[in-house]
């Protein structure tokens, strides 16, 4: 029997579902990826089961295929994401997100005195995960950006 | 990319160390025409006539010429050109820059697209590495040693970046810290934590004349009027923060009070003529620091 799960938001031809997206988090990620630009089908579910997450989002975006660095934007706020790429109806790649260690232009710097916040200067920090979460620290400024603090910079932005 | 001194992070314990030892070297013989022929560019967006005198007058002494402003309202700054462009420019000119800006992180920013030496002379509240320098020379100038000082530091130790940095540099040599300030102006948790970590003991401390008898090194610095919301708490705050000559009767004969400078009522004018005091020499000593890093970072070691 055909996984029920997958019947609750259509299928697609091509393109990339991104599976694991807390549900919380889903409309920031539509808003990092800067989906509502697209002319392409997107659709998409929340609040919906999953065995990792408890309640999980999915969205299928139709013959669009992502850029590493575009997937990495999600990666900060949606760690355990999945992307499935499809072709012709079938899954012919899987790929996790990973934080990278070296975190470009991604994120905004909490600190409001810090010079990529005044001037164009693309952002860098340095991912770190502690006891409390994600810790990004400025390579400029040296403050440290923690996951309340953190704000994704938007395609848009970018 | 070349070497230069943004964090007091860039510079390994030997370095540090190397950069004390040819201090020395330069406080002995405070003439030496190292950099002839070379130009040093001094660039202030922000006045600060302490810190740019002394680094101007470091450069002189190495025989460098200096060019640079200290005022931005004459420049290009002023019409909206971006700080990339200004170092681009400037370090087409230069062969070395000593940068001092309001913002954090742009002393590192700086050193990224310029092709020569950038020394960070203050960016915002970040960092100030030269001060940390010359605050290690002065320490030990004055007690013969860096290992195992005994440091009391007094006043904002909440925002002030001088503590910080020394707090890190004297962590790579075993030093006991006590901390001595209001409530509003503690040691932020990120740097007990940073001790805790390296198993360094601190003690935290309101009350300062009880704590004086076991420093070595008393590192005073200035509490500003606008770190408190109600003026009273800092008129009571100020009182209890000021040093005393009657305050040091039970001193260590060695102890030395040191100070970043400008001081305003922190430290009574009495104490001045104590042999404790060593603000004044502490910022002589910040010139020969100044020539020893410009000279390493131009030259290397030698």
């Amino acid at each position: 029997m055909t996984n029920e799960k997958e019947f609750k938001v259509t299928a697609i031809k091509d393109g990339t579902v991104i599976d694991h997206v807390p549900s919380k988090q889903l409309f920031k990620v539509i808003e990092i990826l800067g989906l509502e630009n697209y002319a392409n089908q997107i659709t998409f579910g929340m609040n919906l089961e999953s065995k990792k997450l408890g309640n999980k989002a999915i969205i299928k975006i139709a013959d669009l295929f992502f850029e590493d660095d575009d997937i990495n934007r999600i990666a900060l706020i949606a760690p355990q994401a999945k992307l499935n790429i499809i072709r012709n109806y079938k899954v012919v790649e899987k790929r996790s997100v990973t934080i990278p260690e070296i975190i470009t232009g991604i994120a905004k710097c909490v600190n409001p005195h810090c010079i990529t916040n005044h001037q164009p200067v693309e952002t860098r920090f340095l991912a770190q995960s502690s006891d409390n979460g994600l810790l990004l620290t400025c390579c400029y400024c040296e403050k440290t950006t923690d996951s309340q603090t953190l704000r994704i910079i938007t395609k848009e932005e970018s | 990319m070349m070497k230069s001194l943004i964090s007091i992070h860039d510079f390994s314990k030997d370095e540090m160390l190397y950069v004390l030892q040819r201090a020395a070297e330069f406080e002995k013989n405070p003439s030496q025409s190292l950099l002839a022929g070379k130009v040093v560019g001094s660039i202030f967006f922000e006045p600060s006539t302490r810190t740019r005198l002394s680094f101007e007058t470091a450069a002189n002494r190495l025989g460098a010429r200096v060019v640079g402003f200290s005022d931005v309202k004459n420049t290009s700054v002023s019409k909206g050109e971006t700080l990339k462009d200004t170092i681009k420019m400037v370090a087409n000119y230069v062969d070395l820059i000593v940068l001092r800006h309001p913002l954090e992180g742009s002393a590192r920013y700086a050193a990224e697209v310029a092709n020569v030496p950038v020394v960070n002379a203050g960016d915002g509240a970040n960092q100030h590495p030269s001060q940390t320098l010359l605050d290690l020379y002065s320490i030990q100038k004055t007690q013969g040693r860096l290992d195992n000082i005994h440091i009391t530091m007094v006043g904002d130790l909440k925002y002030g970046r001088t503590v910080h940095s020394l707090l890190q540099a004297l962590s790579l040599f075993n030093a006991r810290f006590k901390f001595i300030a209001p409530p509003e102006l503690q040691m932020p948790a990120e740097y007990k934590t940073y001790l805790r970590g390296k198993g360094l003991a601190f003690e935290e401390h309101t009350d300062l004349i009880r704590n004086i008898g076991d420093a070595d090194i008393l590192y005073m610095t200035r509490v500003q009027q606008e770190r408190f919301q109600d003026p009273i708490e800092y008129e009571k705050v100020k009182n209890s923060y000021s040093l005393k000559k009657s305050m040091l009767a039970k001193a260590k004969p060695t102890m030395k009070i040191l100070h970043p400078l400008p001081r305003v009522n922190e430290i009574d004018a009495g104490v001045d003529d104590t042999p404790h005091a060593y603000y004044f020499e502490q910022a002589r000593n910040g010139m020969f620091t100044r020539m020893a890093i410009i000279a390493y970072l131009l030259q290397g070691a030698r």
